[in-house]
Order: C-alpha cells, then sequence, then structure tokens
C-alpha cells in the first residue's frame, strides 16, 4: 500500500466521522421531537383508555342513586331514564334492596362461602403444588398429565351427578352454601399450577441444607419453606376468596331457584332476567353491584402488590 | 414445501418460520399414525408381559412361600401379622372385610342390574280397600349406574390391594429367611412424614378430585352411552345403553335447513371456535399493546395506569358484564346517549341481529380481559435483559424494529403455553356469554326440540342450557361434552408441536 494511497484512505475516514457526527446530532433533535410527539400521543391513548374502562362503573354508581320520577308522578324511572346523572338522588334503592329483597341473605351467604374457600382451597392447593414441585416420587409426572387431561373435560357437567349427590345429602337449595363450598374445594387441588411456579423458584440447596442438619421432610415443609412462601398464600388466598363472588354456573344450579340459596351473583342476575323485572328492579341490582364492589375492591387495593406478584410471576409459567 | 435444515431455516422470517412449522406438522402427519400405532402395539406387547410376569410371579410365590404367605392368599394381611407388622396386616384385612361385606349386602345387587341399568319400572296401582293410589318402588337407574361404577372401582382396589399383600409377603419372607429386621408400625408412620411425606400431602387433594371430579367424569362419559334425560330419569322411568345413538344423532350430516341437532352443533361448534380464537388474540394483542404504551420510557403516572386498569379486575365481572349488557339495550345507556347527541334517530338493537351480537361480544370481551393480559405481559416486559435493546438501537433499530426483532418474539416465547390455556379456557367462557347475551333472542334456526338457541351460544352455554331447561336433555349434554373434549385435546396437541417455546428455546437463552 502506498503512501498516497493511505493518505486518501484516512482523509475519507475523517469525512465519513464527520458525516456521522452531524447526522448523529440530528437524529438526537429528531429523537426528542419525535419523543414528544409519541409521548403525547400515549398519553391521549392512555387517558381514553382509562375513561372506557371507568365509565360503566361510574354509571353505574349514578344509577344506583336513581330515584327519578316518571312523568306521571308516580312511577319509578328506572332504566329507560336518559339521563346519565339522576334527577333526584336519594339512598332509596339501598333501602328497597335491603328490605324488600333477600340480598342480605345472599351477601353472607357469599360471604361465608369466600371465606371457607379462602380456608379449604388455599390448602389444597399449597399440599397439591408442594408436593408436585418439591418431592420426587414415583408417578409425579402421571398425576400431573392426569391432571391436565381432566382439565379438559368441561367441569360443569359433573354437576349433573354432583348436584343428585348433594340433594341426596341435604346440602342443596336452602342450604345451598355447603353444597357450594364443596363443589369449590373439593377439587381445588388441580389449580395448582401458579402455586408449583412459585415453589420451583424456590433454590433446592435450602431443603438440602436442612435434610443434611437433620430435618425430616415434613419439618423442611413446615419450618423452612412455608415462612417463605407468604406471597403466594396471599395470592392464592385474595383469588380463592375472590372467585365464590362471581360464580354463576354452580351457584344458580345448586341454589336451583331457591332464594336463600342464592349467592349475590345469582340473586342480582334473577332479580332483572325478566323484562318485567328490568323495569322494576334495574336500579336496585345497581345498588347491589355498588354494595359488592366496594368491600372487594378494598380488600383488593390492599392485597395488590402479592396479586400482581402471582400473575406477573406465576402465570406465565404455569 | 420440502424439508429445510440449519441455515435455511434460520434464513426464513418468522412468519414463513410460523407457516413452515405448520406445514411440517400436516406433513408428518401419516408418519405420526403410523407411530401411534407401533407406539399402541408396543404398550398391548409391554402390557402383556407385564401380566403374565405378574401372574407368574404371584404363582411362584405361592410355590414357594412358606405357610404364612400361603394363607395370606385367602386372609389378606395375615403373614404380615404373623410376621410382627401388625398395623399394615390389620389395615390388609379390614379392607378384605369391608369389601366382602359391601359385595355381599349391596354390590353383587348392583352389578347384576348394571348390564341392563334395571328391569322393574315404578308401578302405580289402585288399592280399593283405602281408595288411593300406591307407587310401587321399582329400579332406579341413576343409582345403579352410579353403585355399579363404584362397585367397578372398589373390585379393582381389592385386586390392588390383594396384589400389594402378596408383594408385601414375599418381600416379607425373604427378610426372614436372611434374618433382618423387618419394618414395624412405627417406622410405617415415621415414614410418612419422611420418604413417604408426598402421600400425607397428597391424601387430601387426590381424595377430593377423585370423588368430585374423577368419578363425575366416568359417570358423564357413561351417560353418554345412555339414554338418561328429563322424561327417562331412571326413577319414574328407567333408562338404558341405547350404545352410540347420541353421538349420531350429533354428527351425521345434515342438510343446511337446520332445526335437527347435528346442524345445530356444526353452527355452534363453529361459532365456538371463531370466539375462542378472536377472544384470545384481541386480548394478547391488544394487551400487549396497552402494556407497552404503559411500560414506555418516558411515560410518567406508570403506576396510577396500571393501578387502574388492575382494579377493574377486583369488581366481580357478573356486575360489569349485566350492566354493560344493559348499556347496549334498545332502551339502554348507549342508545340514549347517541340519540340525545344526535347522531342517530331510530334506536340499535345490538342484540337483536346475530353478527351484531355475536362481534360486540367480541368486543366487550377485549374491556374484560385486557388488564389481566396487560398485567401479565408488563412482568414478561420487565424481565426482557434491556441491553438487548441498547445494542439494537446502535445497530440503528427502529422502535418498530426492535418490537418486532425483540419484544414480540420474547413474549410470545414466554406467553405460548399461556395463549394455549386462554384459547381452552375461552372454549368454555360460559360468565362473559352467559351473562352478556341475556336478552339475545334464539334463533330459530337453531331450535331443536324446542330447546332455544341462540346465535352466540357456545357448546357451554348450550349444555348448560341443556342440562337445566325443562328437557333437561343430560344424555345429550354429556355426548357433547365428550366432543368438547376431544375438541380441545387436538387443538393442545397440534398447537404443543408447533409452539416456539418447544422448538426455538436457544433463541433467548
Amino acid at each position: 500500500m502506498s503512501i498516497e494511497q493511505m493518505k486518501t484512505k484516512s482523509r475519507v475516514k475523517k469525512l465519513v466521522r464527520e458525516k456521522q457526527k452531524e447526522r448523529r446530532q440530528k437524529q438526537h433533535i429528531g429523537l426528542k421531537t419525535s419523543r414528544i410527539v409519541s409521548n403525547t400521543i400515549i398519553y391521549i391513548i392512555l387517558v381514553v383508555i382509562m375513561v372506557v374502562w371507568l365509565v360503566p362503573f361510574f354509571f353505574l354508581l349514578m344509577d344506583s342513586f336513581k330515584c327519578d320520577i316518571a312523568a306521571d308522578g308516580e312511577t319509578r324511572v328506572t332504566w329507560q331514564s336518559d339521563t346519565i346523572i339522576p334527577k333526584k338522588f336519594g339512598f332509596d334503592n339501598y333501602v328497597d334492596l335491603f328490605t324488600k329483597t333477600k340480598f342480605p341473605r345472599w351477601f353472607i351467604n357469599t360471604t361465608l362461602v369466600g371465606l371457607a374457600c379462602a380456608v379449604l382451597q388455599t390448602t389444597m392447593i399449597l399440599l397439591m403444588s408442594y408436593a408436585l414441585s418439591r418431592l420426587r416420587f414415583k408417578g409425579r409426572k402421571f398425576l400431573m398429565n392426569f391432571m391436565l387431561i381432566l382439565g379438559m373435560f368441561p367441569g360443569f357437567l359433573s354437576m349433573i351427578l354432583l348436584y343428585k349427590l348433594l340433594s341426596d345429602w341435604g346440602l342443596t337449595q336452602d342450604n345451598s352454601i355447603f353444597g357450594l363450598i364443596l363443589v369449590y374445594c373439593a377439587s381445588s387441588g388441580m389449580g395448582y399450577y401458579i402455586s408449583k411456579g412459585f415453589f420451583d423458584t424456590i433454590p433446592r440447596s435450602l431443603d438440602e441444607a436442612a435434610r443434611v442438619d437433620g430435618a425430616t421432610r415434613a419439618q423442611v415443609f413446615s419450618k423452612v419453606i412455608l415462612p417463605l412462601s407468604k406471597p403466594i398464600l396471599i395470592y392464592t388466598v385474595l383469588t380463592a376468596f375472590m372467585a365464590p363472588w362471581g360464580d354463576f354456573m354452580f351457584a344458580s344450579y345448586i341454589a336451583h331457584t331457591r332464594d336463600v340459596g342464592k349467592n349475590v351473583a345469582v340473586g342480582l342476575r334473577d332479580l332483572i332476567s325478566t323484562a318485567s323485572g328490568m323495569a322494576d328492579h334495574y336500579t336496585w341490582f345497581c345498588a347491589g353491584g355498588v354494595i359488592v364492589a366496594i368491600p372487594i375492591t378494598l380488600l383488593f387495593m390492599f392485597l395488590q402488590k402479592y396479586y400482581v406478584e402471582g400473575v406477573t410471576g406465576g402465570a406465565v409459567k404455569g | 414445501m420440502k424439508k429445510k435444515e440449519g441455515l435455511e431455516y434460520l434464513k426464513m422470517g418468522r412468519f414463513a418460520r410460523f407457516w413452515y412449522s405448520i406445514w411440517m406438522f400436516i406433513c408428518s402427519m401419516p408418519g405420526r399414525i403410523v407411530n401411534l400405532a407401533k407406539k399402541i402395539w408396543t404398550a398391548i406387547k409391554k402390557a402383556g408381559i407385564w401380566i403374565y410376569s405378574e401372574v407368574k410371579d404371584i404363582i411362584m410365590t405361592f410355590v414357594h412361600g412358606d405357610w404364612k404367605t400361603r394363607t395370606s392368599y385367602l386372609i389378606m394381611g395375615f403373614g404380615n401379622i404373623a410376621r410382627g407388622q401388625v398395623l399394615r396386616g390389620i389395615l390388609f384385612l379390614l379392607f378384605e372385610a369391608a369389601f366382602i361385606f359391601f359385595m355381599i349386602f349391596s354390590g353383587a345387587h348392583w352389578l347384576s342390574l348394571f348390564g341392563t341399568l334395571g328391569k322393574t319400572e315404578q308401578g302405580r296401582h289402585y288399592d280399593e280397600i283405602n281408595d288411593v293410589w300406591v307407587t310401587s318402588e321399582g329400579d332406579n337407574s341413576f343409582k345403579i349406574l352410579l353403585y355399579g361404577i363404584l362397585t367397578l372401582i372398589f373390585c379393582a382396589c381389592l385386586i390392588y390391594t390383594w396384589r400389594l399383600n402378596i408383594k408385601q409377603n414375599k418381600i416379607g419372607q425373604q427378610l426372614e429367611a436372611d434374618g433382618k429386621k423387618l419394618k414395624s408400625g412405627k417406622d410405617d408412620l415415621r415414614s410418612l412424614v419422611d420418604e413417604q411425606f408426598h402421600k400425607t400431602l397428597l391424601a387430601l387433594p387426590l381424595t377430593g378430585i377423585l370423588m368430585f371430579t374423577v368419578l363425575p367424569i366416568i359417570f358423564m362419559i357413561l351417560v353418554a352411552f345412555t339414554s338418561y334425560d328429563g322424561v327417562n330419569n331412571g326413577f319414574s322411568k328407567l333408562f338404558t345403553w341405547i350404545g352410540l345413538d347420541n353421538f349420531n344423532a350429533l354428527l351425521t350430516l345434515a342438510d343446511s335447513s337446520g332445526n335437527s341437532i347435528s346442524y345445530t352443533f356444526g353452527e355452534v361448534l363453529t361459532w365456538t371456535l371463531i370466539w375462542a380464537f378472536f377472544a384470545t388474540f384481541t386480548n394478547y394483542f391488544l394487551g400487549m399493546l396497552v402494556a407497552l404504551a404503559i411500560n414506555k420510557k418516558g411515560i410518567r403516572l406508570k403506576k396510577l395506569w396500571r393501578g387502574i386498569l388492575v382494579l377493574t379486575m377486583a369488581i366481580p365481572q357478573f356486575i360489569s358484564l349485566l350492566y354493560i349488557s344493559h348499556m347496549f339495550d334498545k332502551n339502554g345507556m348507549v342508545n340514549n346517549v347517541l340519540v340525545n347527541l344526535g347522531w342517530i334517530t331510530d334506536r340499535i338493537n345490538f342484540w337483536e341481529n346475530g353478527m351484531t351480537a355475536r362481534i360486540l361480544v367480541i368486543l366487550i370481551n377485549v374491556w374484560v380481559g385486557i388488564p389481566y393480559l396487560m398485567l401479565m405481559i408488563t412482568g414478561v416486559l420487565m424481565n426482557i435483559p434491556q441491553d438487548l435493546y441498547e445494542s439494537a438501537k446502535i445497530d440503528g433499530a427502529n422502535v418498530f424494529q426492535q418490537y418486532q426483532k425483540i419484544t414480540l418474539p420474547y413474549v410470545l416465547f414466554v406467553t405460548g403455553p399461556y395463549l394455549l390455556t386462554s384459547f381452552t379456557s375461552n372454549i368454555n367462557n360460559f360468565n362473559v356469554i352467559y351473562l352478556l347475551t341475556d336478552s339475545v333472542r334464539a334463533n330459530a334456526k337453531l331450535t331443536v326440540n324446542g330447546q332455544a338457541v341462540k346465535d352466540t351460544d357456545l357448546l357451554i352455554t348450550w349444555l348448560f342450557n341443556l342440562t337445566t331447561g325443562a328437557t333437561a336433555d343430560y344424555k345429550l349434554a354429556c355426548a357433547i361434552g365428550i366432543l368438547i373434549f376431544i375438541v380441545i385435546a387436538i387443538i393442545s396437541l397440534i398447537v404443543y408441536n408447533i409452539l416456539p417455546s418447544n422448538k426455538n428455546e436457544e433463541d433467548f437463552s
């Protein structure tokens, strides 16, 4: 390579470098403006999303306070009213709900079922997921595959048999909360996935260290792992407690049109399931919805951290 | 398309790879079926060999056994007690006693009727002396079916325990001959918190699953082959085995005129699959977009945005679903607002038309599902190594390229299994469909035997209506249930085979 060639080469390099620098500066300014533009667009989108997600609840709240009287001065306007904000505020719907329907009973039913589920389901899931995650035994893989296949059957069909059995034992209709607790909890061990995902992440060296020190497997479970699993326990308790509040299918099948045995979902839905029900009780339904939503939302707000951890950590592995 | 290897495969784009893997899956079907047949054949052979060796072992143990072992063939647990393992021996003995007791007093009766599900119908005759109608009790098909299953399960358990008893005798005899000490009852109990700890843990959950899931599923599968419905309820009128008639009714090719079970089944199944596809993927991609928007660098108040969406999950679904369903009614809020704004003059009946109802259901499902997806994908996004993005930036990749080459593949890779489970749970998504479409009218063409079916009905809601309606067609519902299982199993099998999580595992490690 001659000196001449080298010189031209270095000159070209210099030129290229300068050009690049220039371009980068331009880009930087361009990036800044484009980032501002894109961020503003995103803010607008986010605000729209929040409005879309919150508006139904706002409407629900407003409807629950609606005590509008129709033009004839007698009949109550329920869901045909054409204003969003009530013309006349009042707690009449709430009062009516508590005095004229069995709502208090439905609420107590659901709370009891929820509490029982929180305890029983958590126990079942904890036992199952711990055994499948941290113990190795013959038939473990088979068991997991077996449960996977079981989960592919529509669970509702089991009600054909279970309803007959439960009603033979007197656990349906008026006593349906006991039947419901059994149906929800008995086979809840099958929902072990998220909890198992959590146990899988705890290092095995912990177990081994405890075993070397002479702990039995039961002691490893109760003294080493259990104290570490607070987050997943709270997550499981929270989801187990909340599930019965939304269940409709099993609850309506077991309550079988008996008012006393319904949960809030079935009770409130049956209020407005007919056209005349819609006309008479729509605002009651809204009031009921608000009353149900408040305690659950508060509970959720306090424990949100654990819920988020559970979903972001465990659901992905499931 | 021929098989591609190594570099050739890597050169393809993501979508080309996707189509390629699906194509390869279809091409490999014949080979797979042959393989499956081979596997089944070897499994049968293995089972034969296993049975042969078991029987041989049982006979040989008897031939070589001492008097304790030989007596155990008739009296279970005798050998254990004679050798000092009292706890095990008593358990065996108790089980045998319980079995014999059960078989004599009821099991034999149920088994004898299991083949016909009952012979004597409930009778009614007029009692002239007391001037009343008297009903004489007949057989109860339902009970016969249930207790028949239970008796069969009990028999299988007995055979298993009997075999276990013989094995233990063999081991016990061996140990005795070697002069070693046998495990005492104390040792057995202690092992339950140590070596056998899994048995202690699993006892309760597995009992629950056997009682409340496995038994009902066996029952359901058998009901699909009977004539059990509201009329032939097994009590006032017996039901019996009818073979494959229910499946025939569902699967025979129907003309497109409607009003036959197989036509309705075809329509509902098609819609169920369409629904599951759209419900899964609209939620998934829109949820991902929202997650990306919230997690973008420079966006403030991240916690607030996330918090609001998460809070909407706390409110029980039935409230929001029922409320939104009525918002879209003819006299509902949405129509009110549109009319007041003067955008429309005639109120739109969203739920009247099958097509708009279907679209609306999918849209509202997006509203329901996005918060959860947003949360989950946020978790995944946080785990993406940031240096991937930095090196991409240095290489001059713009935002969309980064999304296409890093974010999307990573998220798809991690959440692949979730997509499958969410697809199958959408096939059985009862709450959203049932509560939203309360006011949708039934489609006359789909109505069979007076059982109203809506355009928006999924298999699971149809099944619910079948079992709760006036006709209570249990046999058909059970047959549909089995077909749902088959559909889900096939889809799972296919997806597992083409899921990126199984193949390109090294892409992100």
